[in-house]
């Protein structure tokens, strides 16, 4: 079962937050603070799960980015671990496909965090991790549309779409009917 | 960051402006003005730099939103930005509880867009319980009812997420209705919500169970994988009660991995990865300890995993072949290049993995490389966590593989220096207990005993070395049973070791009545000893009075020699010991004694009755129990110093005392007693395991130098010109591989057999051990120093404690053949009840390395007694008569537009009262309003179960009150009821309320000396550890939270004990005892009534779950 799930910048601020059990407030950002201190003081070589405390975090990072989720034993880390690529994945194709911004950035590859190999298919995922921007730009912007999408996907820290048309469906469907 | 920050905005304008004529409706992504508010609060949060700022920022912000939200003449439009604002403001840790109200008000009348956003504040804003919850509930139901099916989505997302309990039934027929929606998405977001429902109140949606298979039979896979949710809840909870289903899962599964689901569930080209995790989670549920469930499932397995592709993350191939392993060691080999390497790995974490693995694949032959490799981990290793669970599985791996004694005690000798004294408990008693049990080779046990002796003695001999308590103690133990052994030592050597020991300053006082115990056995053996009289002398007068009580007892013993000799056999730690428990031999000595006048014998707590009668004064009498709580195998430590605590008052001449003292001596023996008689058995089987054991010495060189697996000759042929490191690994690997693998076991066929023979036997053994060695050990080391027993005023509760321990020991065994058969083995010969166990644990426990683990903790608690429904109008007050006690929440219970009902519990000293209030909304008097109850199964409802109001005035309220009594004990039960009235026709409403056992707990108080005597009347009693969580930490915190939800009294805590009684109205007592020990919490109920501590105890569990 998924605890949280994050989104935080190398310089430690959250970028998104959601929580699938009751933390209070100033609960929350002692937690994310010192989960991100856990994930900075990982390098690279490094595996990408941590135990920490009574539960584990699983994170990757795109760029300047980290996507952190904290799990409980009962979840499988590998299945967490492509989750959130896939959530990323999601993200970069709402985002190409409403937006014209990516066309202004060039193909550069995705920072690799080592681990893992991205296919060929996935370089336009530099819109997101343009070494040169604030990586989490769009997705302050649209804080409320990246919520909507984590939402289709995970539910009471359940995984429950991971189907990429089916997770943006109602997305697009809300945005169409918003421009008219 | 700073310089990012600028050039990225000043690249804004022109992405943004262009796109964004001054925000235009609705706003697709990214059409954030950079120059509307929001923007401006992006740009300043990304260019904060001290948390100073960020505050001050965030003020202003909040103080703008305030104004801003609470404006009439604020648009809806605007009214989404400033939730986003808001949700900002939360997510930097600002409560902004202001614009809550306003989330909600946006969700009922916001557009499409703004609508979802509004949800989207509320299910980030609000939990579980918050009042305001309520207000959503009519909003949702409009929008399930709409015929916008966004709205509709919206309005069932919203609902899964987050969803008053109570007000399930208003919209659960809506969402019923939606089952059978024609879109897909439609129906799994339905079942998304009565998933939901199933966690929160899984009582209200038992009746659709059906529907739930319909779900799971559904056409569409997302409606499909949502019911998948529900039914790994449902068969967690009930494996048997879902077998019938296995059949369908696999052939989802078989559909899944074979490829026949749409295109776009593919990930990375892998159909659905997370939908077969799903199904194998489920599958591994239902074949667990279940091999004709199982059958059905190996083809699909199989199929599953020729298609997985072993994952390039290195932790999950790791993660994953450990698991596969258990069924098939020829996978290891194929990796065996990969697994070295990851031993290297810098990062701990993997190298951890890596020896979980490598402990999974361990036998006779690589045994020492493998726990030479643990062990080097260890070392480096600083956390608690890690240390426990590493010395667990050496020692563990040690006593069943160890190819002979000097490496056995050597080994053992570095897992307690590391392990000191975090390591489970169980590790040192195991240890001793096989030491002290031996095995069928008498001459061999001795060779295993005096090298044992002769190792700590060289460890002795180095002047201030520090040892971890927990190995001096069980150097001590061996010490003082086996130094006879060494015949050409001088005992005088020895002692003197151990006294210099007893000066150290770091040695514990449970470690030196462990030590003194040692000496008293050695001089037992020798004519006389300088050191030992001087030792005499010296703590004589010690101020530790544990300390001057053994060396008075030892003073004694050394003045009759005859005695001590009888009192102290050679080798005999094993032996039986009768126990006269009738006392018969001093009849004659009763007899005189009254004949002479002496007064007659009194029971033990008549003596305290009298005593507390008398006077007050201070009371040394540990109410009989904490000695006697060494039954359960981790409860133990830190009372081995044998009952020394209450035996200091003893010193002081207290003769009262002594009754109780000889009580907690005789109590040892007769656990004792029941040990030796029953548990005779396990040290039988110890015998026959034995020669097994002892077999694979010799071969074992032999075998690792030439018995090599094809496989691995292969790799070693391919790769000819290896680098010298390469061939370390390949040598490394050839070491830690051998042994595995089908091909190997052809040639080494009879050893394979009798290896798994072996395991079977010791799983067997070491179960048992748990539950015995707590009390054997104790006994080794306390029984030298117990009195005679002359009076046995407790002699029956011994008996009942032994009978107890024969059960579980009973309850044991019929687990132990499946335990057995389920040991990893290498070999081929692997069970199938041995591979469907590890089918489970392919994909579920995970538990097995990350213990004690519990979901339920993250589910919202089912059992909160001040449910938030309704808020009941202000106006409403409780009779003059009940204000001044506490009371639940007034919440509403059932209403139509006629009439409402609220109700609340309060809490009185002598009863539960339920109060109602009926309120008439109308604008006519009502007449004739008539609550009836049902009559339950576990409640009484007092006067009658009706309440008649002739006519409510309108626009007014009346109320009712009950008294609730339980009368059959259970954790929570439903009241259930209705409310009729007559206006213009008859209509009838029906409610119900739940009751929990804590909401009939009251404290009790009284003294200690009280409690003692209760305890001690009670018969009815139930034990149980819980681990605590390390925020519970201590004692008083967990005790605290057991008083403020159970309402208990607290009677005393003193250090790591604690007392505590509560009733159960109308008075039945019930009295916890708890101990704190290394995370857990050893709880004790005793009462009267003998469904109230188990009933208790689960409210217990359950408090601590959600603390």
């Amino acid at each position: 079962m998924i605890k949280f799930f994050l989104m935080v910048n190398k310089q430690g601020q959250t970028r998104l937050s959601r929580y699938y059990e009751h933390v209070e407030i100033h609960k929350r950002t002692m937690l994310e603070a010192e989960v991100i201190k856990n994930c900075l003081s990982r390098s690279k070589e490094q595996c990408s799960f941590i135990e920490y405390k009574d539960f584990k975090l699983v994170y990757r990072q795109y760029a300047a980015l980290f996507i952190v989720v904290g799990i409980n034993e009962t979840e499988n880390e590998m299945a967490v671990y492509e989750l959130i690529h896939n959530f990323v994945e999601v993200l970069d194709r709402y985002f190409s496909r409403v937006e014209k911004w990516y066309v202004m950035l060039n193909d550069q590859e995705v920072n690799d965090n080592s681990h893992y190999h991205l296919t060929k298919t996935n370089t336009h995922l530099s819109f997101f991790f343009q070494s040169e921007l604030d990586v989490s730009f769009p997705i302050m912007f649209n804080l409320d549309r990246v919520h909507i999408i984590l939402d289709e996907m995970v539910l009471n820290g359940c995984i429950v779409e991971t189907n990429k048309n089916r997770i943006l469906a109602p997305l697009f469907v809300l945005d169409k009917m918003a421009e008219s | 960051m700073s310089d990012v920050v600028e050039r990225t905005l000043s690249a804004l304008p022109g992405l943004l402006g262009q796109q964004d004529p001054g925000a235009g409706p609705g706003g697709g992504p990214g059409r954030v003005s950079a120059t509307s508010r929001l923007g401006g609060l992006i740009r300043s949060i990304t260019a904060l730099s001290s948390k100073h700022e960020e505050e001050k920022l965030i003020q202003q912000e909040q103080t703008n939103l305030k104004a801003t939200v609470s404006a009439p003449t604020t648009t809806l439009r605007l009214m989404k930005e400033c939730m986003v604002r808001l949700i900002y403001c939360e997510m930097l840790g600002y409560e902004s509880s202001f614009g809550y109200i306003h989330a909600i008000k946006l969700a009922q009348q916001g557009n499409l867009l703004e609508k979802r956003v509004g949800y989207l504040a509320v299910s980030l804003f609000l939990h579980e319980n918050h009042e305001l919850l309520l207000l959503l509930v009519n909003t949702v139901v409009k929008d399930l009812q709409s015929t916008n099916l966004v709205e509709v989505c919206m309005a069932l997302t919203v609902v899964s997420q987050i969803f008053p309990r109570e007000m399930i039934p208003a919209v659960l027929p809506l969402i019923e209705d939606k089952l059978q929606h024609s879109k897909e998405i439609i129906r799994r977001k339905a079942v998304q919500a009565l998933y939901k429902f199933y966690l929160i109140a899984p009582n209200q949606v038992q009746h659709i169970h059906d529907k739930f298979r319909k779900a799971l039979c559904d056409r569409d896979v997302g409606v499909m994988a949502a019911s998948l949710h529900i039914y790994l809840q449902m068969i967690k909870k009930n494996a048997s009660g879902y077998k019938d289903l296995t059949e369908s899962f696999v052939s989802i599964l078989k559909q899944v991995v074979g490829g026949k689901l749409p295109i776009d569930f593919n990930y990375h080209s892998v159909p659905a990865p997370w939908l077969q995790i799903q199904l194998l989670r489920i599958l591994g549920l239902l074949g667990k300890d279940d091999p004709r469930t199982s059958e059905l499932m190996y083809d699909v397995l199989d199929e599953s995993l020729r298609r997985a592709e072993i994952n390039h993350n290195i932790t999950y191939g790791l993660k994953a072949l450990t698991y596969v392993i258990q069924q098939d060691p020829n996978l290891a080999l194929q990796h065996q290049m990969t697994i070295i390497e990851c031993l290297d790995h810098p990062d701990p974490i993997i190298k951890r993995e890596t020896l979980e693995l490598l402990y999974r694949i361990t036998n006779g032959q690589n045994v020492t490389v493998i726990v030479q490799k643990m062990l080097d981990y260890l070392r480096q290793s600083k956390e608690e966590y890690t240390i426990i669970n590493l010395t667990g599985k050496i020692a563990e791996l040690v006593e069943k593989y160890a190819p002979d004694n000097e490496w056995f005690i050597q080994t053992m000798n570095a897992v307690f220096s590391v392990g000191g004294d975090v390591m489970h408990p169980d590790i040192p008693n195991n240890f001793l207990r096989l030491l002290a049990e031996g095995f069928d080779d008498e001459k061999e046990d001795e060779e295993l005993r005096l090298y044992a002796v002769q190792s700590y003695l060289s460890l002795l001999e180095e002047e201030d070395t520090f040892y971890p308590q927990k190995f001096l103690q069980v150097m001590s133990w061996v010490l003082g049973e086996y130094s006879y052994l060494i015949n050409d030592g001088d005992p005088e050597v020895i002692i003197t070791r151990l006294h210099r020991l007893l000066k150290q300053t770091f040695v514990t006082s449970e470690t030196k009545a462990w030590i003194m115990t040692a000496v008293t056995k050695m001089s037992s053996r020798m004519s006389c000893s300088k050191t030992v009289d001087k030792l005499i002398q010296e703590f004589s007068t010690s101020l530790d009075t544990c300390m001057r009580q053994y060396a008075f007892e030892l003073k004694h013993l050394c003045e009759n020699k005859e005695l001590m000799k009888n009192l102290f056999p050679l080798d005999a730690s094993c032996d039986e010991i009768m126990v006269d428990a009738s006392l018969s031999f001093l009849d004659g000595f009763v007899a005189e004694g009254l004949s002479c006048g002496a007064a007659p014998y009194k029971p033990h707590h008549q003596r305290q009755e009298e005593k507390l009668s008398q006077e007050k004064a201070l009371n040394f009498e540990p109410y009989g129990l904490s000695f006697t709580s060494n039954m359960s195998s981790s409860g133990f430590t830190g009372r081995q110093s044998p009952a020394g605590l209450s035996l200091g008052s003893d010193m002081s001449g207290n003769s009262a005392e002594l009754g109780q003292k000889e009580t907690n001596c005789l109590k040892l023996d007769g656990v004792r007693k029941l040990w030796g008689k029953e548990g005779y058995l396990p040290k039988k089987e110890n015998k026959t395991g034995k020669e097994d054991k002892t077999q694979p010495v010799p071969q074992d060189s032999i075998l690792t130098a030439h018995v090599v697996d094809p496989p691995l000759m292969q790799s070693e042929q391919q790769v000819v010109s290896l680098s010298e490191e390469e061939k370390e690994k390949q040598q490394l690997a050839s070491t830690l591989f051998v042994g595995l693998g089908s091909n190997s076991t052809i040639s080494l066929m009879g050893r394979a057999d009798i290896i798994t023979q072996k395991l079977k036997k010791k799983s067997k053994i070491s179960e048992t051990q748990n539950s015995e060695e707590a009390s054997s050990f104790q006994n080794i080391a306390t029984l030298p120093f117990s009195p005679l027993p002359d009076t046995t005023p407790n002699n029956k509760e011994n008996f009942q404690g032994n009978e107890h321990l024969g059960l579980r020991k009973i309850s044991l065994s019929s687990s132990e053949v499946l335990e057995a058969s389920v040991s990893f083995e290498t070999s081929q010969s692997v069970t199938e009840v041995g591979l469907d166990e590890q089918l489970s644990n392919c994909r579920l426990s995970t538990s097995s390395l990350f213990a004690d683990s519990n979901i339920e903790v993250f589910q919202p608690p089912q059992n909160v007694p001040d449910i938030v429904a309704n808020k009941a109008p202000l106006s409403l007050c409780l009779p003059e008569e009940l204000a001044g006690h506490p009371h639940s929440e007034i919440v509403e219970l059932c209403s139509s537009d006629i009439l409402t009902v609220y109700w609340c519990k309060v809490w009185t000293d002598d009863c539960s009262r339920l109060v109602l209030f009926v309120a008439n909304n109308s604008t006519s008097p009502l007449k004739t309003v008539n609550l009836v109850f049902e009559s339950a199964e576990h409640f009484k409802i007092f006067e009658s179960l009706s309440c008649h109001f002739p006519v409510i005035e309108a626009q007014s309220m009346e109320s009712c009150q009950k008294c609730v009594q339980l009368e059959k004990v259970c954790t929570e039960g439903v009241l259930s009821g209705s409310i009729s009235y007559h206006l213009d026709t008859d209509t009838h409403l029906e409610f119900s309320l739940t009751f929990s056992l804590s909401d009939f707990i009251r404290p009790m108080k009284m003294t200690t000396e009280d409690f003692g005597r209760l305890w001690l009347s009670f018969s009815n009693d139930v034990k149980q550890n819980l681990k605590m969580s390390p925020s519970q930490g201590s004692l008083s915190i967990a005790l605290n939270a057991l008083k403020q939800k159970l309402k208990l009294h607290i009677v005393e805590i003193i250090g790591n004990e604690g007392i505590a009684a509560c009733r159960l109205l109308p008075s039945v007592p019930c009295l916890l005892h708890c101990r704190t020990h290394a995370r857990t919490l050893a709880l004790w109920f005793r009462s009267s009534c003998s469904a109230l501590p188990d009933s208790l105890l689960y409210q217990c569990q359950k408090v601590m779950e959600e603390a």
